[in-house]
């Protein structure tokens, strides 16, 4: 489904990404740990679109399609879509007018019928009966005023309602109690399906607990650096990125 | 020969049968006159607004000979419900066949000002005996010198006018530019209640040069609701001003929306002159072309335990130019005043402009003051945002924009109304189909 091959990145002047590979099959649910400034945001960024991430090498395609062509609503109507670390308040726009918009937007870009008000507000009913969000957070502004965890879960709702192909959760286990990050969790869960895949971005293990991944890539200086399977995640848990900061010249001798 | 000499040359003689005072006040504000030219930038509150181009213009002063007779499309007065009261001027004269005064709510008096001063002048003697001295006021003064028809609202004391009272100017294509001129007053009786809706509007193309006085007389205890949109044609000038007096507990709230005009000059002025009074206004201007608006709102509190607070957004596109000047003066004696100012502007060009100036004057104890100028671009991570949700860069542009402007018009204004003027405003502002 997602192919990223060779992925250089420079960031205002500095290279970020120095050759990612990585490939993620439909259904499967992929970590990606590291270190801070390891580039884990980027990665999320430049999947999503984001200006001011200039690719200088390689190549990102989902499901055979080149994403570093196309405008990021484009890949959103694609099926990506990018929990934010850092949800941004738009204050003024109702969180539900927005996400119809948003969603007609996509529909109509893949030659679908946009959905009416009725056929919507009964999709935003189904969805957060699943999700245990409170009806309350689709009468505000987006995300204005909403606590760490509010964003959070406005984040996975927007999710289960785009239901996207490719999802990229960009550390959304930061900032989160322990009963947010089992919402967060439960999201991800639900929505696994064979169709679909998730590359979880995360600092720490804990998330991982909760969602069970395929695969676990450890991302250090820009690249990957180690892959494994879950015990690779609880392993970094314990001796820490430390260890792998050590290995790194060694991989990137290899490489 | 200077505009106004050129102006008040052409002004048409005193009435008949007018007391002594009003032929006085008028004498006066001519004699103020006398060898004025327009404000220059070297007047401080004309800073921003240069009026060379409109000192090389001709008009014809005051009235447009054919104003009676010029059809007005229902649509130019349609923004209040068709069953409220209603008085509308053209081109600056009074239009009864479009007004409606039959079966005015009972402590409502309603009429035009040139029938007022026929019958009972005596009782606007204070109002109208205003003498503007400030050096910026000439166009106030130009007002008084032409001082002959505009409105009279009163509400009897104790009364609350549960309709919405419309008064409507429009401009509409005339043989000639027009200079017309209009004194509104409103005065509410003590703990009246009254929602006004002001309208100047523009009915197909013209450049006349409009110039609105209001003074509005709160006693104490009254309460107004003010709503004064201003969607005159591109190419007109508009210089207004309104200007509050509050006594006791009155309490003023107004929304503002500037949306037209080449020229759009506005002095929001308010006094509150008793304990407890509250001056609350939002507005926003939306500006394209080269339309330049130029808000200058100042507000004395005068008294203890005054309050006033001021919220604008501003937004500028191509080659329009925006001002606002925010003054807030706090006298001695008013202890315990609270005043707030915040204006937030966004320009959408490179070649746009908007200054925003918040002053704040301080001669009380005991005070709560803030104030707070922004002038930007759309935030960056928010159009993302969006789009990374699957809205195009137009569409998300577009909804940031509207809801920058929209936060002024989300309180206070009644809700039919509201949509209406939210209307209005998208229409001004850049759309989704547009190229961002």
């Amino acid at each position: 489904m997602l192919k990223i091959d060779n992925l250089h990145v420079r960031v205002a002047g500095k290279e970020i990404l120095k050759g990612l590979t990585l490939e993620v099959r439909p259904g499967e649910v992929h970590a990606i740990m590291g270190p801070n400034g390891a580039g884990k945001s980027t990665l999320g960024n430049v999947l999503a679109g984001r200006e001011g991430y200039e690719v200088t090498q390689g190549s990102v395609t989902l499901a055979d399609r080149d994403l570093l062509a196309l405008e990021p609503e484009q890949r959103a109507a694609l099926g990506v879509f990018l929990a934010f670390q850092y949800p941004v308040e738009i204050p003024g726009v109702n969180n539900t007018y927005f996400l119809k918009a948003a969603l007609n937007a996509q529909r109509k870009y893949r030659g679908e019928a946009e959905l009416d008000s009725m056929q919507f507000l009964r999709l935003v009913r189904e969805k957060l009966g699943v999700l245990h969000v409170s009806d309350e957070l689709l009468h505000r502004a987006v995300n204005a005023g909403f606590s760490g965890g509010e964003k959070k879960r406005n984040e996975i709702f927007q999710m289960a309602l785009l239901e996207p192909k490719l999802a990229i959760l960009d550390e959304t286990d930061s900032g989160l109690d322990i009963d947010a990050l089992k919402m967060v969790a439960e999201g991800v869960n639900h929505m696994r399906d064979p169709q679909r895949a998730f590359l979880v971005i995360t600092h720490y293990q804990r998330l991982l607990d909760y969602i069970v991944p395929d695969r676990v890539h450890v991302l250090a200086g820009g690249r990957i650096v180690e892959s494994g399977d879950r015990s690779l995640a609880l392993r970094l848990e314990a001796q820490g990125y430390g260890a792998l900061a050590r290995r790194e010249p060694a991989a990137r001798a290899q490489g | 020969m200077p505009l106004f000499a050129s102006l008040l040359q052409t002004r048409p003689d005193d009435a008949a049968g007018e007391p002594d005072w009003l032929r006085e006040v008028r004498a006066a504000a001519l004699a103020d006159l006398r060898g004025v030219g327009l404000p220059t930038p070297r007047v401080e509150s004309w800073k921003y607004t240069p009026l060379r181009a409109l000192e090389s213009r001709r008009f014809v002063c005051c009235s447009d000979a054919e104003a009676s007779r010029r059809a007005v499309p229902e649509a130019a007065l349609a923004l209040v419900a068709a069953d409220a009261p209603r008085l509308v001027f053209v081109n600056g004269t009074y239009r009864a066949d479009l007004t409606r005064l039959q079966g005015l709510p009972a402590g409502l008096t309603l009429e035009p000002l040139s029938a007022a001063l026929a019958q009972a002048p005596e009782a606007m003697r204070f109002l109208l005996a205003r003498r503007f001295a400030a050096a910026g006021d000439v166009f106030a003064r130009l007002n008084t010198a032409l001082l002959r028809e505009g409105t009279l609202l009163r509400v009897a004391p104790g009364t609350r006018i549960v309709p919405p009272v419309h008064l409507v100017c429009v401009g509409t294509p005339a043989e000639a530019d027009i200079a017309w001129s209009l004194r509104h007053l409103i005065d509410l009786g003590e703990d009246s209640h009254l929602t006004l809706v002001e309208h100047y509007v523009g009915s197909g193309a013209h450049a006349h040069l409009g110039n609105g006085l209001a003074q509005y007389r709160l006693q104490a205890g009254a309460v107004l609701r003010i709503v004064q949109a201003q969607e005159e044609a591109v190419g007109a000038s508009l210089i207004r001003r309104s200007e509050f007096d509050l006594d006791a507990r009155a309490e003023v709230m107004l929304t503002a929306l500037d949306l037209g005009a080449t020229l759009a000059r506005h002095d929001l002025v308010a006094r509150l002159s008793g304990a407890g009074a509250r001056f609350s206004a939002r507005g926003c201007f939306a500006l394209r072309g080269r339309q330049h608006a130029d808000m200058q709102i100042d507000v004395g509190h005068r008294a203890c335990d005054s309050a006033c607070e001021l919220i604008w957004r501003g937004v500028a596109d191509e080659r329009a130019r925006g001002v606002l000047r925010g003054a807030i003066g706090i006298e001695p004696g008013a202890d315990g005043a609270v005043a707030h100012l915040s204006t937030k502007n966004l320009l959408l060009s490179p070649h746009a402009e908007i200054d925003a100036q918040p002053v704040l004057e301080i001669h009380a104890d005991e005070v709560q003051a803030s104030h707070g100028a922004t002038v930007g671009q759309l935030d960056e991570a928010a159009l993302f945002y969006l789009r990374s949700r699957g809205l195009s860069a137009a569409a998300a542009r577009a909804l940031l924009i509207q809801a920058f402007c929209r936060e002024v018009l989300d309180a206070g204004v009644p809700e039919a109304l509201r949509d209406a003027l939210a209307a209005r405003l998208a229409h001004c502002l850049p759309q989704e189909a547009r190229n961002a």
